[in-house]
């Protein structure tokens, strides 16, 4: 009996072992040697480095935020989403697939124009085998799941702000933050809805 | 009695084992060509070039107090080159803080040559007419650890604290496209466009971040070092840039070195 | 002013596999540089080889092979203890030469 006693004691002093120094928060220290060590650039300011609620909600909560917060948050950013005012939320899929494949703006080393690095992360269209994997395919997008307008709200929404639907998702707000055009949305939008685009041949 | 308590001791600390079980996924095909390809090149590796040009660098006196690097301390003694790079980055009592090896060079550059931080700081990326001398530096110092254990050190209260601190910097989410490290490089068997994005929280990937840095890059012909590769992510996830050979890359730098410990770094190697 | 050469030469019997790495720009004449000026034209035009001073392999290049080049040959009659040495010069006049001992292979 003593025997079982010393195993159960060495087990539980392991245990606690492992347990007993919850590592305390680096974020602060982080942040203040990002905030001294780094300098603006281009268009990339240090304002970049501010965390706005969504971010500091995800990095808080390593990306897993409680059902609550989230909730909250993905509420405010669909409200802030600028629906077209024309009610038309299709473009041109021809130009989409243009904006689709440019992966430049945003950066430092950015002067000119903005795309969207879709195929960054989405395999979209049936012709471009170098697409990324991060994200979903999008290939047959609207063949899948339908033509109808809550659809083209929901693809046209998600590019808007993929915040709006999944708190902690890795896509950028590329229309939240200014980074596409009205227009750039809509052709992306048709890219994946328009009944001839080739992603849903 | 005895056992049964045991066993379900057991059965409870495997319950609670804090590794979360990855989704089984299929290995990128085009990642495994992506390495034969690697392998083939690096028997002739134009890096080599730059190697003999750093050792060079490092024997000649030079700067405004004409003197050599030779006195240098790495981590191992001055003047002590062989391993060194695969026991960085790692605490430097002299300057206070934790240094990965350009860091340190940069250092050395300055202490014992003279240079001033200001200088070596203006263009310290290679361009297809110049490649600075830390890179062609860090080249040489690097090829000394060529077939070593990497065993960066986490002895000093610093060198955990900077662990910590870079791990917090890989995970933080900020810039114009909410990126953090992590959004490419904390999952597995991700790619972008058809580059593969090995997950560096993990050891058997965080191999990939160390391995083949410094490296020269057959596009342009350039020598990069892991300075570069930094700089270069952040530029890429719309953040401000960070500073060169500032604490914040080394901080990074620990983290994934550290989470490669243990495995054998090859030397420079040779990108697309 | 020309940086210095890699060779590498190890025995197989009695053959020399040797590969060189060269740092040159090998300029093609149709980049433009940052300004938008076209860059001109400077690359390795001829690279020889010679064992113990006798010429094994000579070589015309032109402007297509790409900065910092790798050439791999294999000599015969070659045994360790042979001197070979690797001389390039380029469309600006600009040479080097370089020169190992041949080791025995494994």
């Amino acid at each position: 009996m003593r025997l079982a006693s010393a195993v159960l004691l060495a087990i539980a002093a392991a245990l606690l072992a492992s347990c007993a120094t919850p590592q305390r928060d680096y974020r602060p220290d982080a942040l203040a040697i990002m905030k001294r060590d780094f300098h603006a650039r281009g268009s990339a300011g240090m304002d970049r480095l501010n965390e706005d609620a969504v971010q500091a909600a995800c990095n808080q909560h390593q990306d897993n935020p409680p059902q609550g917060v989230a909730e909250k948050l993905q509420k405010e950013q669909s409200a802030a989403i600028k629906w077209p005012a024309d009610g038309k939320l299709l473009g041109d899929w021809k130009s989409g697939e243009r904006i689709a494949q440019d992966g430049r703006g945003m950066s430092w080393s950015d002067k000119g124009g903005v795309g969207g690095s879709c195929y960054n992360c989405h395999q979209i269209g049936p012709r471009e085998s170098s697409f990324g994997t991060v994200g979903p395919s999008l290939y047959q997008f609207a063949k899948l799941r339908g033509y109808g307008a809550d659809i083209q709200r929901y693809a046209y929404g998600k590019i808007y702000n993929a915040k709006a639907y999944n708190l902690c998702s890795q896509m950028p707000r590329m229309g939240h933050v200014g980074a596409l055009t009205e227009q750039q949305m809509k052709d992306l939008t048709a890219l994946l809805m328009d009944p001839a685009s080739p992603v849903n041949q | 009695m005895r056992h049964a308590l045991v066993l379900g001791i057991a059965a409870a600390v495997a319950a609670a084992a804090p590794w979360p079980q990855a989704a089984a996924q299929t290995p990128d095909p085009t990642a495994a060509e992506f390495d034969k390809f690697r392998e083939i090149m690096e028997q002739d590796n134009p890096a080599e070039l730059f190697e003999v040009k750093g050792e060079e660098l490092w024997r000649a006196r030079r700067g405004p107090k004409n003197a050599s690097l030779e006195q240098c301390d790495l981590g191992l003694g001055p003047g002590v080159v062989k391993g060194a790079y695969a026991q960085m980055p790692r605490y430097f009592a002299d300057a206070d803080r934790v240094m990965d090896a350009e860091a340190r060079i940069v250092h050395c550059m300055m202490t014992l040559q003279g240079f001033t931080y200001a200088e070596l700081a203006k263009q310290p990326f290679s361009s297809l007419v110049r490649t600075p001398d830390p890179v062609s530096l860090v080249t040489y110092v690097a090829a000394q650890s060529r077939g070593m254990k990497l065993a960066a050190p986490q002895n000093h209260p610093k060198e955990r604290a900077t662990y910590e601190t870079g791990k917090a910097i890989f995970h933080f989410r900020a810039g114009a496209f909410d990126f953090s490290c992590a959004s490419c490089h904390g999952v597995d068997d991700k790619r972008i466009r058809t580059q593969p994005l090995p997950n560096f929280t993990k050891p058997d990937q965080a191999i990939r971040a160390v391995q083949g840095w410094p490296g020269y890059r057959m596009t342009g012909g350039v020598m990069h070092s892991l300075q570069w590769r930094m700089n270069d992510c952040f530029r890429q996830q719309r953040f401000p840039e960070p500073g060169y050979a500032s604490e914040t890359v080394s901080a990074l730098l620990s983290y994934l070195t550290v989470n490669a410990n243990g495995q054998v770094y090859r030397g420079p190697g040779i990108k697309r | 002013m020309a940086e210095p050469m890699k060779i590498r030469a190890t025995l197989q019997g009695d053959v020399a596999d040797v590969r060189v790495l060269m740092a040159h720009p090998m300029e093609t004449g149709q980049r433009k540089d940052a300004a938008g000026k076209l860059v001109p034209l400077h690359f390795i035009q001829t690279i020889t080889a010679q064992l113990n001073g006798k010429t094994v392999f000579a070589a015309d290049v032109s402007q297509a092979v790409s900065r910092n080049p790798v050439f791999a040959f294999k000599v015969k009659g070659a045994k360790a203890g042979d001197k070979l040495s690797v001389t390039w010069q380029d469309n600006t006049g600009d040479k080097r030469t370089d020169e190992v001992v041949i080791r025995a292979g494994s």
